[in-house]
């Protein structure tokens, strides 16, 4: 499984590598809705100061959605899904591949947004253990958890508009922990914060799991 | 709960209450395989029963609830409100999981009875949870002065509503019937996990805001109160069944139409076929019958002729003359 596992990481990584459409639409599209929470909130004030943690993890998701349609699309085309399906590698290889490899381009992402809302915003990174692990934790979350509802949309016409829908509202725990970790990180109290970490960890490993076992009947059944 | 009906008897007569409960198999009327039209209502005897049982445990309800009961002493007469909005609120719970358990038993058995079942516990779950929201924002105005209030119960609630719209919405979709189920059924699977990880982590969040979250029903809630609670139960209860039997109905209706119409595209593409063979050495077949064996390269002509899943069978498509 994880040799299956590193076979799809790295080929989804190495279309990433050649095509660059993380790196060249997703990243600057994320920068772009930093830019544009400061116009939408008032940048000398306190609000986005103290905003800062829900607008970075909002941000976060966001370009995730594009993360990971993305990476649903690379099966559509050219009968991969059949490929993959004839190939004989273990599904659960596959999903945590996919998974890692979204994993991988998020966790890039979230460099960039967290030195962004650095410079941008003016926030302070205290406890950086707490943020790290807190980062780590909401990264696999998000990556297992968008892989296997991407995996549910792929292939339909609507997919594009289906999968924000169905993913946003599963992914509102993450949204809730990320946000109270980052906030008693920033806040320096982060004592405070590691109960959320945990509260990460526990749904990444959930839905890590539950990915895992249900991709083979997504890949087979459709 | 049987989701299957033996496969007998033959089509029309309805005279055959199996079950009343819920999700029971369709009473008699079944379309037979062969393709003869089912019938056209939902009913039967045992679910008029329900029905009329439904509609007077609401009568009641309403003569309890409005009248009977008294005005609470804090929340005055917008207590009634809760007599609706309990039961409600619990018989969503109750919807979403029928369809966690009923995908679970489709991803297992492979019974089409089972994905109907989901599908119905579903829609009737996000009915009760409007009704849910609705109720509950109208007896907040009044109680709270405000409609809506971040409480951990409110909050789930609404993500609750969006998880069950999303599933329905994948269920709309127009897929190959089978695809579209197990995609559905994994969904449905991950719904009660996702309710569950949900409330915890929203409850978690507002504990922490909150130093006390607000009183929402007094727990010792006694006499007619209690039983004008009691009865809005049981109203509730036996609505949502009677709303889940006649969904599920529908449901394995809109099934067997799909595989109606299914044969009837497959016979209607034989008959062409067949229309087709009999001139081989015509001009307008003459370059169209591919050797047996070789894929069909024919352009997407079947796409054209409606029915719900076009291209099901490959061989259809040879001899069809564009």
């Amino acid at each position: 499984m994880w040799r299956d596992a590193s076979l799809i990481a790295g080929r989804d990584l190495r279309v990433e590598a050649r095509s660059r459409v993380t790196l060249n639409q997703v990243a600057p599209f994320a920068l772009l809705v930093l830019i544009l929470f400061a116009f939408a909130l008032d940048p000398d004030g306190p609000i986005l100061e103290r905003a800062t943690p829900g607008l970075y993890w909002v941000t976060v998701l966001f370009s995730a959605l594009l993360a990971i349609a993305r990476s649903a699309a690379l099966d559509e085309t050219d009968g991969v899904r059949d490929a993959l399906r004839l190939s004989a590698l273990d599904p659960a290889g596959v999903f945590v591949g996919k998974a890692a490899a979204v994993a991988a381009e998020l966790a890039a992402l979230e460099v960039l947004l967290g030195v962004g809302v650095i410079i941008l915003y003016g926030a302070d990174p205290a406890s950086l253990g707490l943020l790290l692990a807190t980062c780590l934790a909401a990264t696999v979350a998000v990556a297992s958890t968008g892989t296997l509802y991407g995996a549910l949309v792929s292939g339909l016409r609507v997919r594009e508009t289906l999968l924000p829908l169905l993913l946003l509202p599963v992914l509102a725990p993450v949204l809730i922990a990320a946000t109270r970790a980052f906030e008693s990180a920033l806040g320096g109290d982060p004592a405070r914060g590691w109960p959320w970490c945990g509260l990460l960890a526990t749904f990444a490993v959930l839905y890590s799991v539950a990915g895992a076992l249900a991709y083979g009947t997504l890949l087979e059944g459709s | 709960m049987t989701a299957t009906t033996p496969a007998g008897t033959a089509s029309g007569t309805s005279a055959t209450p199996t079950s009343t409960t819920s999700g029971g198999g369709l009473a008699g009327g079944r379309p037979s395989p062969g393709g003869t039209p089912g019938p056209a209502h939902t009913g039967s005897a045992a679910t008029r029963v329900l029905g009329l049982l439904a509609l007077v445990a609401v009568g009641v309800l309403v003569l309890y609830g409005l009248v009977i009961s008294p005005a609470d002493r804090e929340m005055a007469d917008s207590v009634r409100i809760m007599y609706v909005h309990v039961p409600a609120a619990t018989l969503l719970y109750v919807g979403c999981f029928i369809t966690t358990v009923a995908s679970g038993l489709w991803l297992w058995k492979r019974t089409p009875g089972w994905d109907a079942l989901a599908e119905s516990g579903a829609e009737v779950g996000l009915v009760f949870s409007i009704v849910t929201l609705f109720s509950g924002s109208l007896w907040g105005r009044p109680t709270w002065g405000t409609y809506w209030v971040w409480d951990a119960r409110l909050t789930s609630t609404a993500v609750l509503t969006a998880l069950l719209i999303g599933y329905l919405a994948l269920r709309r979709l127009d897929l190959d019937p089978d695809a579209r189920s197990t995609r559905a059924a994994v969904l449905g699977l991950l719904l009660v996990p996702n309710v569950i990880v949900v409330n915890r982590s929203v409850e978690w969040w507002r504990s922490i805001h909150q130093d006390s979250t607000l009183a929402r029903l007094d727990p010792t809630i006694e006499g007619d109160m209690l039983v004008a609670l009691m009865v809005g139960f049981l109203a509730m209860a036996l609505v949502f069944t009677w709303l889940l039997v006649h969904r599920f109905r529908v449901a394995w209706l809109e099934q067997q139409a799909d595989r109606v119409d299914l044969d009837a595209a497959l016979l209607a593409r034989r008959a062409e076929a067949a229309d087709a063979e009999p001139a081989p050495g015509s001009a307008a077949t003459a370059g169209f019958d591919p050797p047996a064996g070789s894929a069909p390269t024919v352009p997407t002509d079947a796409a054209g002729a409606g029915g719900p899943s076009t291209g099901a069978d490959p061989t259809d498509e040879k001899g069809t003359p564009t």
